[in-house]
């Protein structure tokens, strides 16, 4: 379909020409997948080890690259910012792995698993890309099942699947509460398999800071050795970044502590595209804040809603109550009330905003939080709402409930100091996931070339908002099966000319690299590092969380831009750059969260629709519900850097639908 | 609360280190451990000191990234009510006034870097040596084609979840990492994918585990008592087994 362009520049930005990817085939969308793996030009197996590729990242899309391009032949580099491969945040993801086996015999297939996930990133994904992830899918349980993944497995000892959040069908695998690991276990032994075999060089606890474009090419990067503080270049024929979220740059999340930006972000000022950043998903059910102290959100897998059921008191006065004394009558199972069909199982984005709003409407439980509102007002509310396991408990037993969920349970009982066996868990919405990310094409190539994105770094695959289990499939999908199978058709060309550290792109990538720790070390102002990152955290909670406005974002922006000088002028970065220094390593983090936070802004600012995890005050249905506008907006905000200070430059991906028709999502 | 905190200081992995003495006034219940030590640090970053470097990343006791000795027991095992990480260990586990003692993980096998941070890279080395099964990508079969009985599948999955965080290892007097390796042989050996290489990797992996510097096995049981993960201490003689076993097949 056509999209008319309203999106007009504005001082926050300018607009480009369109862009498009060239890469996926013409012909039917089944067809295309195969049709791109026939086109690709391949390299001859003896040529593979003098073709270097190095991989930023370990988690389910790096460690799986590089394993299979190692065991391909190439000569791979891999980077990790922590002290080993297996610790990447992959490690955290509870719930599950979707894939279309239809073992369930419950009317599951390709289309049906293609169509959610559109329909679940409310028609803001690419197609292409979509359908061929739910085509190989199936694929990829069959590799973790052959690398000894030990999920989890029904009497008979074939493999049990559950549902999971906005779908109807029972497709995800899962390994108890601890999928993520499992898999990623999986991928870091595959990947230690080619270290020893000589294919795979692995350098952790190296943070990338730059990237080399040498004639228009991505041809390296340049790290810093976090021991020593050694800033060096590494040279390669093509680069893959696979370096996870950017969901830190709201400080309260439930990514990891090192999560970060960075790789990303230097490679967007290099001349990368930096897609719909604004899309971020909320998980609902998370552990609540408690205090001021706090330096991470904790989730809690979804799948709890299988079996929970989400309430709150209808009456607030009721919120300090023991819950279990709340009759039945005076309880509000919200999304059962207004989601019939689903209940509880909505989306994350609808169940999020609606424990918002319980809570805006003064019906939430838990410790009272003060919060400034984006009008201003200094508040307190309590920001909570229960998931309530009597029901479940009654009908399958505790130690029913303690098999499927019983590490779940624990981990809440050890942060929060209740028993949820006992009592309803309180939960609340924190960030978790960003759909945002480096634009790709159909190769998973960004606007540079040689430059290829996978997993949560890219924009892929879910548009304005992510199915559940979905993230960990797109991961081990791209890694497994997409790279291996399209990094061939440019690395065809390769080897590329030698280039070393007296190569103009390498000497100013080095000297960039080094000016900036030592600029960062310099400020020596009063301020820690970690209180401008609390502060540009609470800025995006409350403009560009769950809920946005014209003029919050405004706001923001000026408040973001004001954090920036201030950053510059008065951050406090301890110790020195030739050592292992933990506040330098944050520093340079925070401050491209920061620089982040603004794109993230103008973004959302430009979006004046309401789709998936982004949610525009101003555009909503009369019963509240999400409001697109699709003949404004279906299309893909891909975004260059215009330098510093410089307004960013906005370039569109119309977005064709056409095995899909374009609907307004509906779970009542 | 108000804290004493005793803490390991080391410039770096040449360096001597000392225990140095800070005091926290405003210590919350709530807190994490590692929330204290974030204190800690933000109060020696605005005096003017030098932050203590501690390692730490999911902060949900699942990626094995953080681990110190806390009073003297791996992660402060023996503070808590349950098994835990150092990153889900809870402030209100201990008392108003508490000394606490903090220390880097000890072993040979795991040099400090600097301050609470130690080395591991050593447990990558046993993984290397045989810690996978042998299925490059693209040659799996279908999944359901071989079944695994659920009781094994489960056996292997309390091994599996092992995160690598070392606490066994500080915990042995020996310094032994043997309960480490013991779960990747007892996740693989309960699986049929497993079978093939299931003496060749017993082998190859305890002579990793010896080459790299990790100290022998005397069945202390330390290691399994302070494991936030359960690995249970049977898991030995499950590798005992398989490596007795193994001397008798050519591989
Ligand atoms: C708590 C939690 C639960 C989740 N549960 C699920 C679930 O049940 N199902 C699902 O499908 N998805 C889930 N997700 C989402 C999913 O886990 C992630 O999107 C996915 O694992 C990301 O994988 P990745 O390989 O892209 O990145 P990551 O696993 O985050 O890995 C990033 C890698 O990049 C490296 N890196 C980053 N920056 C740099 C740098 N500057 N220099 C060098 N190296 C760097 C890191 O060291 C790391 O190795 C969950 C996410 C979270 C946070
Ligand atoms: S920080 Fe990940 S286990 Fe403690």
């Amino acid at each position: 379909m056509a999209v008319t362009k309203k999106s007009k520049p504005s001082t926050y930005f300018s607009l480009g020409a369109d862009i498009h990817d060239t890469k996926a085939p013409a012909g039917p969308i089944d067809k295309k997948w195969q049709a791109r793996q026939l086109q690709a030009k391949l390299v001859n197996p003896a040529n593979r080890r003098k073709l270097t590729v190095i991989i930023v990242g370990t988690g389910l899309a790096g460690a799986a690259a590089g394993a299979t391009l190692g065991e391909a032949g190439y000569n791979v580099h891999s980077f990790c910012y922590q002290d080993s491969p297996r610790r990447a945040h992959s490690i955290a993801a509870q719930g599950g792995i979707n894939a279309a086996k239809n073992y369930r015999n419950d009317n599951d297939s390709v289309h049906r698993l293609f169509y959610d996930t559109v329909k679940g990133g409310d028609y803001r994904a690419r197609e292409t890309n979509v359908y061929r992830l739910a085509e190989i899918s199936a694929g990829i349980i069959d590799q973790c099942v052959a690398q000894g993944v030990p999920f989890a497995r029904e009497y008979g000892g074939l493999l049990d699947t559950r549902s999971f959040g906005g779908v109807q069908v029972q497709r995800t695998f899962y390994a108890r509460g601890q999928t993520g690991q499992q898999l990623l276990i999986g991928a870091y032994q595959a990947l230690e398999r080619q270290v020893a075999a000589g294919t795979v060089t692995m350098h952790s606890r190296h943070d990338m800071m730059e990237v080399i474009v040498h004639n228009g090419k991505a041809r390296g990067i340049v790290t810093r050795d976090l021991i020593s503080g050694k800033i060096e270049a590494w040279y390669a024929d093509a680069v893959v970044l696979a370096s996870g979220g950017y969901g830190n740059v709201f400080f309260l999340s439930t990514n990891a502590m090192g999560s970060n930006v960075t790789a990303a972000w230097r490679a967007h000022r290099k001349g990368a595209y930096m897609a719909n950043p604004c899309y971020t998903q909320i998980h609902p059910t998370c552990i609540p804040v408690q205090g001021d102290h706090q330096s991470k959100l904790t989730l809690m897998s979804e799948s709890l809603r299988n079996d929970g059921r989400i309430w709150v008191p209808k009456d607030p006065a009721d919120a300090e109550k023991d819950p279990r004394q709340i009759p039945e009558e005076d309880r509000d199972y919200y999304l059962e009330r207004i989601y019939p069909s689903f209940g509880n199982l909505v989306p994350r984005d609808i169940a999020s905003r609606q424990a918002k709003y319980m809570c805006d409407d003064g019906r939430g439980v838990g410790p009272l939080i003060s919060e400034v509102t984006q009008e201003g007002v200094s508040q307190q509310r309590r920001r909570g709402v229960y998931l309530d396991f009597a029901d479940a408990i009654a009908r399958l037993g505790k130690a029913a409930v303690e098999k499927l969920y019983g590490n779940l349970f624990d981990m809440y009982a050890q942060i929060t100091g209740e028993d949820p066996y006992a009592t309803p868990m309180r939960i609340y919405p924190a960030v978790h996931y960003v759909m945002g990310g480096l634009w790709v094409d159909y190769d998973l190539m960004s606007s540079i070339p040689g430059l290829y994105v996978a997993g949560e770094a890219n924009f892929s695959d879910h548009g304005a908002n992510r199915l559940g289990a979905s993230a960990l499939m797109q991961g081990l999908g791209d890694g497994y099966f997409v790279l291996p199978n399209t990094i061939n058709d440019y690395l065809a060309d390769g080897p590329f000319e030698k280039i070393d550290d007296a190569t103009p792109a390498a000497v100013e990538a080095l000297e960039a690299a080094k000016a900036r720790v030592d600029r960062l070390l310099a400020v020596d102002g009063t301020r820690t590092v970690d209180s401008f990152h609390r502060e540009v955290g609470a800025i995006m909670w409350e403009y560009c969380g769950m809920e946005r406005t014209e003029e919050g974002l405004q706001i923001a922006i000026e408040k973001i831009r004001a954090l920036r000088e201030e950053f510059w002028t008065n951050v406090k970065v301890p110790g020195t750059g030739v050592d292992f220094n933990q506040a330098l390593e944050r520093a340079g983090r925070v401050i491209d969260f920061i620089d982040l936070a603004e794109l993230m802004c103008i973004d959302a600012l430009n979006r004046r629709e309401s789709c998936g995890g982004h949610f525009r005050r101003e555009s909503q249905t009369e019963d509240g519900e999400a409001l697109r506008h699709d003949d404004e907006f279906a299309y893909v905000a891909a975004w260059e850097y215009a330098g510093d200070g410089e307004a960013p430059i906005l370039h569109m991906e119309p977005l064709n639908y056409e095995a899909i028709e374009l609907k307004q999502r509906s779970y009542k | 609360m108000k804290i004493t905190l005793k803490v390991w200081r080391q410039a770096n992995k040449d360096a001597k280190g000392s225990m140095k003495t800070y005091r926290l006034d405003d210590v919350s219940e709530d807190m994490s451990f590692l929330e204290m030590l974030d204190m800690l640090n933000e109060d020696l970053t605005t005096k003017g000191g030098e932050p203590v470097a501690f390692d730490s990343d999911c902060r949900e006791g699942i990626c094995g990234m953080c681990g110190v000795v806390i009073k003297g027991s791996a992660h402060g095992r023996y503070e808590s009510p349950i098994a835990t990480t150092t990153c889900q260990l809870h402030m209100r586990y201990f008392a108003d006034g508490a000394v606490i003692e903090v220390e880097p993980w000890r072993a040979g096998a795991f040099p400090v870097v600097k301050d609470l941070v130690v080395d591991r890279s050593a447990f990558d080395r046993i993984i290397q040596a045989g810690g996978f099964i042998s299925a490059n990508t693209g040659s799996a079969p279908e999944a359901h084609s071989t079944p695994a009985p659920k009781h094994l599948a489960d056996r292997a999955f309390d091994n599996a979840c092992c995160i690598g965080c070392g606490a066994c290892v500080a915990a042995c007097p020996n310094g032994s990492g043997m309960l480490f390796t013991a779960a990747k042989i007892t996740h693989l050996a309960n699986l049929p994918q497993g079978q093939p290489e299931r003496h060749s990797r017993v082998k190859a992996m305890v002579a990793a585990h010896d080459g790299v510097g990790f100290g022998g096995c005397q069945n202390v049981g330390e290691c399994a008592a302070v494991c936030p993960k359960k690995v249970p201490l049977e898991s030995i003689a499950q590798l005992n087994r398989d490596l007795f076993a193994s001397l008798f097949k050519s591989v």
